[in-house]
């Protein structure tokens, strides 16, 4: 038994995540097996961020499929780009205008999720700010001076850094209370939380389009090995039982 | 059957190494990572052959033909995490494989060949890693490289111009990239295969060493009758020596322990596998799923868990070529291993009690230092890897010393449990 708490300790490190960032990260609920959230996602992907940033190692009919939409619905209202179901998603921007603009190509997304993690994401898109000294007049709490306007002020209208008057101690000070938006935007603000979070569904589905295939067929595969464990523990201990 | 046998001894080698095989009897579940290194082995073969045929080594290519494995290729991405997955999982069971070889002894004479030839694996082991690592063409593949690499032009006169040499350019490059495919997919495969084969050949010649360290072996004519064992041993052996009745055959005695240890092996890594191949990080780095970018420096470049003691370890020496060479002999002082342990008792079990203390601090030190070395950097770290770097050889020294006049406890003439 010792040995076995041995071997396990040596394993343990393997299991410690590591803690990154230091901004505090919200926590992003996301689904894969939500559809409505990943064609929602997927919708807002094409109209808000495809303009600049593409996810070129993922086809439109594969993402079409996977998020149970029909092929010809999906070419008629999501592929603004491109001609067949099979091709990448990609934009026309080229990428030497994109480096001009933004001082950068735009980063492709499609594994933005498996890089940087859902709930950066999460975050950095609910994290944008007034900032008149920036380039495109918003700055980023998450990512400090991003080269990006908000593409989704649209949505959410102009947030800005927020100071009510509130009554501390006796005193009447202003204290900072978050990112509020100006109430512009489409979107409510818990429609503007709930839209992102289907966004992040969809970039999360995309860096890993097999992730529920793969647990899928993983189910099966440990249940199987259960099952193998048993068969050959019992016929090692019917071979061993001579032995002294 | 016969015919071809006349002609190729298949079943004569397959009673003398794989079912007549003497095995000790007493051998617990540490013996079974050599048998789990050989099934990694064989999957790493295996998968990568078939990654192989979708995968583009060019620097403009590699990073997307891994996302068309993923996405494109029928059952690819199991392909693909097989492979990533069996790498750590390589190195964890040959990590559990050498500690055992520790504690039991089995480094001792005559088994100082078997070790050198396992330090031999493991060298080549880390070389296949590395060049595999470098192929996804992620950013962590690039900067990884760059910085070991980079490790060669601290030696003296030569060092600059070696690394041109590696890299095949100026810089890591497509060229880099390139070659590091030949020798991820031939070369070192190869190597690997051979060293392991000789290092199969020469354990059956000596014999498997056990947890007590009891030899099962006898100088001929020294056992009476029921002394020896029962079972069909190979002829090989027993006209050698005599057996003691300490042991089992290797099938399907032994076949069958390794396949329970297997099953639960293979639990384990088939959860990491289908559930969850990046293992928080560790096994698929983060920003390994970045493209390549010389002009983008990672804010942390850390290699992957497994070499992470290594580079503790040099970067805990504040100069360049110390830390390389420090590094080095981190690896050479465990190849010295049988001639720097002077005792003539292999098992911890009766050995004296510093010795059992000597090797689990040992492996506390090792997992702590990869603790560090995977981990940014920060002032109190630099100070205790020093300190974890010296305890590391400290234990080689210590060793060597007590080992001499050590006071051990008698060993069994047979095997106790």
């Amino acid at each position: 038994m010792r040995k076995i708490i041995f071997v396990l300790s040596l394993l343990l490190p393997l299991g410690v995540m590591a803690a990154g960032g230091n901004v505090h990260l919200d926590k992003a609920e996301y689904d894969l097996t939500d559809k409505a959230s990943l064609q929602t996602g997927a919708k807002l992907f094409m109209n808000y961020c495809l303009g600049c940033h593409q996810t070129q190692y993922q086809r439109y009919q594969r993402t079409f499929e996977d998020l149970g939409i029909p092929v010809e619905l999906g070419q008629a209202n999501l592929q603004f780009t491109g001609e067949k179901p099979g091709e990448h998603i990609k934009n026309a921007m080229p990428s030497e205008s994109g480096a001009k603009w933004f001082g950068a190509p735009p980063p492709d997304l499609t594994l933005v999720a498996r890089v940087r993690g859902a709930d950066w994401i999460y975050t950095y898109l609910r994290s944008f700010y007034v900032d008149e000294s920036t380039k495109f007049g918003v700055n980023n709490l998450v990512f400090p001076d991003v080269g990006m306007p908000h593409a989704l002020q649209e949505l959410q209208g102009v947030p800005r850094k927020t100071t009510e008057k509130m009554l501390i101690d006796g005193e009447m000070v202003d204290r900072y209370v978050g990112i509020k938006a100006d109430g512009s935007g489409e979107l409510s603000a818990a429609e503007y939380d709930t839209a992102v979070l289907d966004l992040v569904n969809y970039l999360v589905y995309i860096g890993e389009p097999s992730r529920l295939q793969s647990e899928k067929i993983g189910r099966w595969v440990m249940i199987f090995l259960l099952v193998l464990l048993v068969l050959v523990y019992l016929l090692k201990k019917e071979y061993w039982r001579d032995v002294h | 059957m016969d015919w071809v046998e006349y002609r190729l001894p298949i079943m004569r080698v397959a009673n003398m190494h794989a079912i007549q095989y003497p095995a000790p009897r007493n051998m617990n579940f540490w013996y079974m990572f050599g048998f789990l290194a050989t099934i990694v082995l064989v999957n790493q073969i295996v998968t990568g052959v078939w990654l192989t045929m979708s995968f583009t080594p060019t620097a403009e290519e590699a990073f997307a033909s891994v996302e068309y494995i993923m996405r494109d290729v029928e059952y690819g991405y199991i392909l693909r995490y097989m492979h990533s997955t069996g790498a750590s999982a390589f190195f964890i069971v040959v990590y559990l494989h050498m500690f055992r070889g520790m504690i039991y002894g089995s480094y001792q004479k005559p088994r100082e060949l078997l070790w050198l030839f396992g330090m031999f694996i493991y060298l080549a082991l880390m070389a296949e890693a590395f060049m595999g690592y470098v192929l996804p063409w992620g950013q962590m593949s690039y900067w990884g490289a760059q910085v070991i690499v980079s490790l060669f032009s601290a030696i003296p006169v030569i060092g600059p111009d070696l690394v041109i040499w590696i890299q095949g350019d100026y810089v890591i490059s497509g060229a880099t990239l390139n070659r590091f495919f030949a020798l991820h997919v031939i070369a070192l495969p190869l190597v690997i295969v051979i060293l392991v084969f000789l290092h199969i050949v020469a354990l059956h010649e000596v014999g498997s060493n056990n947890p007590d360290g009891t030899d099962v072996k006898r100088k001929k004519g020294s056992l009476s009758e029921d002394e020896k064992t029962n079972y069909k041993i190979h002829e090989y052996y027993t006209d050698k020596y005599d057996i003691v009745d300490d042991i089992v055959p290797f099938f399907p005695h032994i076949v069958l322990k390794d396949l329970v240890g297997f099953s639960f092996f293979l639990l384990a890594f088939c959860y990491i596998m289908f559930f969850n191949p990046e293992m928080g990080g560790y096994f698929l780095e983060h920003p390994n799923f970045e493209i390549a970018n010389p002009l983008k420096t990672p804010e942390h470049i850390f290699p992957v868990w497994y070499f992470t003691p290594f580079y503790a370890i040099l970067k805990a020496v504040p100069h360049k070529l110390g830390g390389v060479i420090a590094m080095f002999a981190a690896i050479i002082f465990l190849a010295l291993l049988p001639w720097l342990d002077r005792g003539k008792v292999k098992s911890w079990r009766y050995r004296c009690g510093l010795h059992k203390w000597n090797l689990m601090i040992f492996a506390a030190v090792f997992i702590f230092l990869g603790y560090l070395g995977g981990t940014p950097q920060e002032n109190w770290k630099i100070i205790a890897s020093q300190i974890l770097t010296i305890m590391y050889f400290g234990f080689f020294v210590l060793l060597f010393i007590y080992s001499k006049n050590e006071r051990t406890k008698p060993v069994p003439a047979r095997i106790t449990e």
